[in-house]
């Protein structure tokens, strides 16, 4: 097997609670391994502890306990120097478009930062490897001397891709990068996205609550719930043979482009909220919302178990089929 | 250039105003000589306390001095003083505000501590305590000024900082390696300092009133050199027999204290990329 580009292993990131009496446990032991050129999907709802793990694989949280490692190196071993010159490998693009945008910088300006900080290209080529990304998203070379707020949403977004591809990152966390976008331009971004993979060879981690998104970019998907990896598979696998009672709800509450008498399947209606993440049920932390949890599950935590070549589940229930 | 400054005072006449009469401030206080039509020390025992004639336009103060010659002849000592304060004021704030902010932990509980220490003393009984370590004069009056003033701008900044630091554009640079030497001047400062600059507007104007506390005290101005802030001392001892004698530095001292704060407003709105209008 070849290097993979990254390895969480057993990644724990807890954060103390505003009076510091509790810890709220955002990523409780997770571990995968992405490997290079492949779309590594996260699903999962809010509160589910997602975006704190894409934020940890980027090195803008350090792990609790674990290590996060890139390409086999540990970058919390490397000095701050070294780790500022190691991390352009690795690029997140954010949620919020406009957020991620400083309001006081031209858009030229924030597309250029990071080869400044960098340093690699000279000075004087900047402006012209800065815009040459702007224009390769999409991005018309007027729009470089305005400002991020008289930008469309989708225009910013693809001013944050531009920006992460000026420092050749070989892997970029996707951290819900459509959600706060318009559906009718969703497509457009996702469809740049996969472009940009088979242009500049990238990997992606792309974190979503949205399973049609994830199910249409990823070679792999992995289903998060309170801080934990319930299952990992392909998504063809996933959606067709779920083993996971939790994968199952998820499938049938996507909405399916079907009159009601006409759809397959029973929809399953999960009871109740996410549990709190400072103190998540023992044994199986899906239990209190699972409709099939027995005794066993609250005392004992679910193995995580391969049922098929490739596709893994944490459920005691789960058997694997012919 | 000159056509974009015309256009920004049409659309903002109150800015354009105080700018105006803070650049005609400034003129009048360079050629002070030139303008003033008496020496500021020339007394006149025959002529004390005398109203407002044309020979005297606002009068003769105690020792017979024209008032109006004295007003001009203050300009520069009364602006130097507030600048003076609020340079060693941001000097020594503005730095120390976004460190704790920026760092966090220790170095905040240290200096937020100190802080706090600094802002619990009166400050003019600071001023006094630091002009008696340093020596009676204005310059040294105006820096004790000034250090009293630091806290206020420091916890501002700080408090600003602890916000910014805070936003994913911070994160995003960070993520592409940048030092904290180059996010603080490029990605804290400049989203920080919006509320500062209106701070130090005030603090100009508390900066005039402050000059005219020390003076009035003998710690600032030394006489006979006049300043706006001894002049008003000096009235306010005849208030019963000559009130009038208060206006020249009372108004001089407020105008220019509204123009600082009027143009500080606008300056913070020009600042701003979101706020331009239309």
């Amino acid at each position: 097997m070849t290097q993979p580009i990254v390895a969480v292993e057993n990644l724990r990131v807890l954060f103390p609670t505003r009076d510091r009496k509790e810890t709220v446990k955002a990523v409780d032991g997770v571990s995968f391994a992405v490997q290079p050129g492949e779309t590594f999907g996260i699903i999962g709802e809010s509160g589910s502890g997602k975006s704190t793990l894409g934020r940890a694989v980027v090195c803008l949280l350090k792990p609790t306990e674990g290590r996060v490692l890139h390409n086999g190196g540990n970058p919390h071993d490397l000095s701050a120097a070294e780790l500022r010159r190691a991390r352009r490998e690795y690029q997140i693009v954010f949620q919020d478009p406009n957020a991620a945008l400083n309001p006081r910088m031209t858009i030229l300006r924030s597309v250029r930062e990071p080869l400044d900080i960098a340093g690699t290209v000279p000075s004087g080529d900047r402006d012209r490897v800065a815009l040459e990304m702007l224009d390769r998203v999409g991005i018309a070379p007027e729009f470089s001397t305005r400002y991020p707020h008289e930008l469309s949403g989708g225009q910013k977004q693809r001013v944050n891709i531009a920006r992460v591809l000026t420092v050749r990152p070989k892997l970029i966390v996707c951290d819900e990068v459509v959600a706060a976008l318009d559906v009718s331009i969703r497509a457009g971004i996702l469809n740049l996205f996969a472009d940009l993979q088979r242009e500049f060879g990238l990997t992606y981690l792309f974190i979503t609550h949205d399973l049609g998104v994830v199910s249409h970019v990823s070679s792999r998907i992995a289903v998060m719930y309170l801080g934990a990896f319930m299952e990992l598979g392909a998504p063809e696998a996933l959606v067709s043979r779920p083993y996971h009672p939790y994968t199952e709800a998820l499938m049938s509450a996507e909405p399916v482009p079907l009159p009601s008498h006409m759809r397959t399947g029973q929809r399953i209606v999960l009871q109740g909220e996410i549990p709190s993440p400072t103190n998540p049920p023992s044994g199986c932390r899906f239990r209190t919302r699972c409709p099939i949890a027995k005794d066993l599950c609250a005392s004992k935590t679910p193995d995580w178990r391969e049922m098929e070549p490739g596709h893994f589940a944490a459920c005691h229930f789960a058997e694997p089929r012919p | 250039m000159i056509r974009a400054l015309f256009d920004w005072m049409r659309d903002r006449p109150a800015a354009g105003l105080s700018l105006v009469f803070l650049a005609g401030l400034f003129v009048l206080a360079i050629f002070a000589p030139a303008i003033a039509p008496y020496l500021p020390t020339a007394q006149n025992a025959n002529d004390t306390l005398a109203e407002p004639t044309l020979a005297h336009l606002l009068g003769t103060d105690d020792l017979g001095r024209d008032v109006f010659s004295r007003l001009i002849h203050g300009a520069p000592a009364t602006l130097y003083a507030s600048f003076l304060a609020v340079a060693v004021a941001s000097l020594l704030g503005i730095p120390v505000g976004l460190l704790a902010g920026f760092l966090g932990g220790w170095v905040d509980d240290i200096v937020s501590r100190i802080i706090d220490t600094l802002l619990s003393f009166p400050a003019i009984v600071l001023a006094i305590g630091v002009t008696g370590a340093l020596g009676i004069g204005l310059t040294n009056g105006m820096i004790a000024v000034g250090i009293v003033f630091s806290p206020q701008l420091a916890r501002l900044v700080r408090a600003q900082t602890l916000v910014v630091k805070q936003e994913l554009y911070v994160d995003a640079a960070r993520c592409f390696g940048a030092s904290a030497w180059r996010i603080i001047p490029r990605h804290i400062m400049p989203n920080a300092i919006q509320p500062v600059i209106v701070q130090i507007t005030l603090l100009l104007a508390v900066a005039l009133l402050a000059e005219a506390s020390l003076s009035f005290l003998g710690l600032g101005v030394q006489p006979p050199q006049p300043s706006w802030g001894s002049m008003l001392a000096r009235a306010y001892n005849y208030m019963e027999i000559a009130p009038e004698q208060m206006y020249p530095p009372g108004i001089a001292i407020l105008l220019t204290a509204l123009a600082f704060n009027t143009l500080g407003e606008a300056l913070r709105e020009a600042l701003d990329p979101t706020a331009r209008r239309r």
